[in-house]
């Protein structure tokens, strides 16, 4: 699935963006990590949408970031004009003036039907919430060990266990958590 | 590496024999003095070079007054902040002239955590007949000075020397992106990621917080301060722009902390071209007074915007630098593009803006006929006195002769940061190791 791909992509090119940033002449900086963070933060959420089940009405905040990757699917794809015609039918909805968010939604909520019916059993498992500190998941880099650029771990398929925020910024602030006393 | 310390190109009046560059040779800012008489570099390096306009002579009219090197001074070294095991950058992220008060120049430059007051002054003359020593230095022995005399102040082959006279310092917990200087001359800003503070130009050991936007649990941050610049005439205003995209203008009299905005200028976002990296493409990278005072203009990555002191809720124009980038939005992340902080810059009566993009092109907007027009920095294309051509870049279809297709950029070249003379049409452009200085055609 394209979207999941991407995001993906994504996840994994801005995990090893933060990892690179620390070894960074000059420290941390941190509007390149927020903003790297923010990316990180989107393509999770598009991650976990398109994973889990959802139902064709999905709510409303999870719109804005499902119109996002099919609306650079539809840059890729030859004259735009097409689009909104080739949609129209998979949703059934009213030939009325659409809005774009409503096309590519409904088409994001077929592939996500789709996707789900071609889950392995044991991704669809992971669904299951689990504590933190056993769900340390292979991407992420653990606050012990200390990973090298390029090891295996970004290789591993990403776990679908929910990154808590506060993990994200564990990695983002290591230096700033420490120097928060000193303030 | 040392020899080519003062052989930066500039007036494109003589090439360079190599091509490769090296990191510390990176030109990370250029900024023209009040008058337009001198031009300031910083590099990577924490090199400064200044360079001044030759007077122009009568019995070479041509020559519209060139710029040579007048200065070379290293403002900023590496520093390891060792409390943090932190390499400090010596790269100068930012210089700003203070307007010249007698003979000597005064400007501040800034790395990522301090900046420095530095004096440029010319030396013509030297004292000789000292008294103790003689004229080479030696000490003489007291016994054979029979006579006193007073020195004589005798002519000298001219020397410009630069020394450092204020070091402001351990202010900033985050890294410094901007400094400005206030119209009342004794004050300035300087602004780090989630600080601005105020400094008073005669004292080094004191600032004062007067913008704080830390949250007190840091995991809470979504936004920081990309920029900050006082008012050109009022000394109580200045503005900050975000990485969100807006703008605020806040006012020194209010309150001693200026957390609370007095103007709040945001453009709501378009939803339909919204995508992963929507947030990154509406962070600010540089907003700038114009000189009038009436309007802010502000670059984020894709377009730059001229906004009007009055109107908060939208800009006044929004013009497209390169909207061709668009669709190409994933790979410019991957490539670390998208993170880069383009400048922007007005003319001196505000009519034509400038910024930077790749490939060594750079843009200007004539704000009143609304043409624009795309240059190119590049040896080749910049033989002196030739006129430069206006480049196209072609976005789909079939490609015209001298059009140049996105594929094709170049995105190793880029212009981050220009300057316009305050008067004249003369412009400034840093081309990564290289500096470019136009002017208009000569009649």
């Amino acid at each position: 699935m394209e979207v999941n791909a991407e995001a993906r992509r994504i996840l994994a090119v801005s995990i090893s963006k933060l990892y690179a940033s620390r070894t960074q002449r000059g420290g941390l900086r941190l509007h390149r990590s927020l903003l790297v963070s923010l990316v990180m933060r989107s393509a999770r959420d598009i991650y976990h949408a398109s994973r889990e089940s959802e139902a064709p009405g999905a709510p409303t905040p999870q719109e804005p970031m499902d119109s996002s990757p099919s609306s650079e699917e539809q840059k890729q794809l030859p004259p735009q004009e097409a689009e909104p015609a080739q949609t129209e039918p998979q949703c059934a909805l009213s030939p009325a003036p659409q809005t774009a968010v409503e096309a590519e939604e409904c088409a994001c909520d077929s592939e996500i039907t789709e996707d789900k019916e071609n889950m392995s059993p044991a991704a669809r498992q992971s669904r299951k919430r689990r504590s933190k500190a056993s769900a340390a998941p292979d991407f992420l880099p653990s606050k012990r060990a200390r990973l090298e650029p390029g090891e295996e771990r970004y290789a591993a398929p990403l776990g679908s266990c929910r990154v808590g925020a506060s993990c994200i910024t564990s990695c983002l602030f290591p230096h700033n958590s420490a120097c928060c006393a000193s303030l | 590496m040392e020899e080519e310390s003062d052989s930066r190109k500039i007036n494109n009046s003589f090439l360079r024999d190599h091509n490769y560059a090296t990191e510390a040779d990176i030109i990370s800012t250029v900024e023209f003095n009040s008058s337009g008489e001198l031009l300031a570099t910083g590099d990577k390096g924490g090199r400064v070079v200044v360079f001044q306009r030759e007077q122009e002579s009568k019995s070479q009219p041509n020559r519209r007054g060139e710029y040579n090197v007048y200065s070379t001074f290293q403002s900023h070294e590496p520093e390891f902040d060792y409390l943090k095991s932190l390499e400090i950058e010596e790269k100068i992220n930012k210089i700003k002239w203070l307007p010249q008060q007698n003979a000597a120049y005064f400007l501040l430059s800034t790395n990522d955590k301090t900046v420095k007051l530095w004096k440029i002054s010319e030396r013509d003359k030297r004292p000789e007949g000292y008294n103790l020593k003689d004229e080479d230095g030696r000490i003489r022995d007291p016994s054979t000075i029979t006579s006193l005399r007073v020195p004589v102040l005798q002519p000298m082959d001219l020397m410009v020397e630069a020394t450092a006279r204020r070091v402001f310092s351990n202010a900033h917990t985050y890294h410094i992106n901007s400094i400005s200087v206030n119209s009342d001359l004794q004050t300035f800003i300087s602004t780090d990621d989630l600080r601005v503070n105020l400094w008073n130009l005669e004292i080094t050991d004191r600032s004062f917080n007067i913008v704080d936007i830390k949250p007190s649990n840091m995991e809470e941050l979504t936004e920081v301060i990309t920029s900050a610049e006082f008012h050109p005439r009022q000394c109580h205003t200045f503005a900050y722009s975000s990485s969100k995209g807006s703008i605020r203008l806040c006012d020194m009299r209010q309150a001693a902390l200026c957390d609370r905005h007095c103007k709040y200028f945001e453009e709501p976002e378009d939803p339909s071209t919204r995508s992963f990296f929507s947030e990154i493409i509406s962070s600010i990278s540089d907003v700038k007074f114009s000189h009038n005072g009436r309007y802010l203009m502000t670059r984020d990555y894709l377009t730059v915007k001229v906004w009007d002191l009055q109107m908060e809720n939208k800009p006044l124009e929004t013009y497209q630098v390169h909207d061709y980038l668009r669709g190409k939005l994933c790979s410019l992340y991957e490539n670390d593009c998208i993170f880069d902080k383009f400048e922007c810059v007005w003319n001196g009566s505000d009519s034509v803006i400038m910024t930077g993009s790749y490939n060594n092109f750079f843009r200007m907007f004539d704000r009143n006929t609304k043409r624009d027009v795309t240059l190119e920095a590049s040896r080749e294309n910049s033989k002196p006195r030739a006129i430069l051509k206006p480049r196209k870049v072609c976005v789909g279809g079939k490609r015209r002769k001298d059009e140049i297709s996105v594929d094709s950029l170049d995105f190793s070249k880029k212009i981050l940061h220009t300057t316009w003379h305050p008067h004249e049409n003369i412009i400034a452009v840093a081309a990564t190791n290289n500096l470019y200085i136009f002017q208009d055609k000569v009649n």
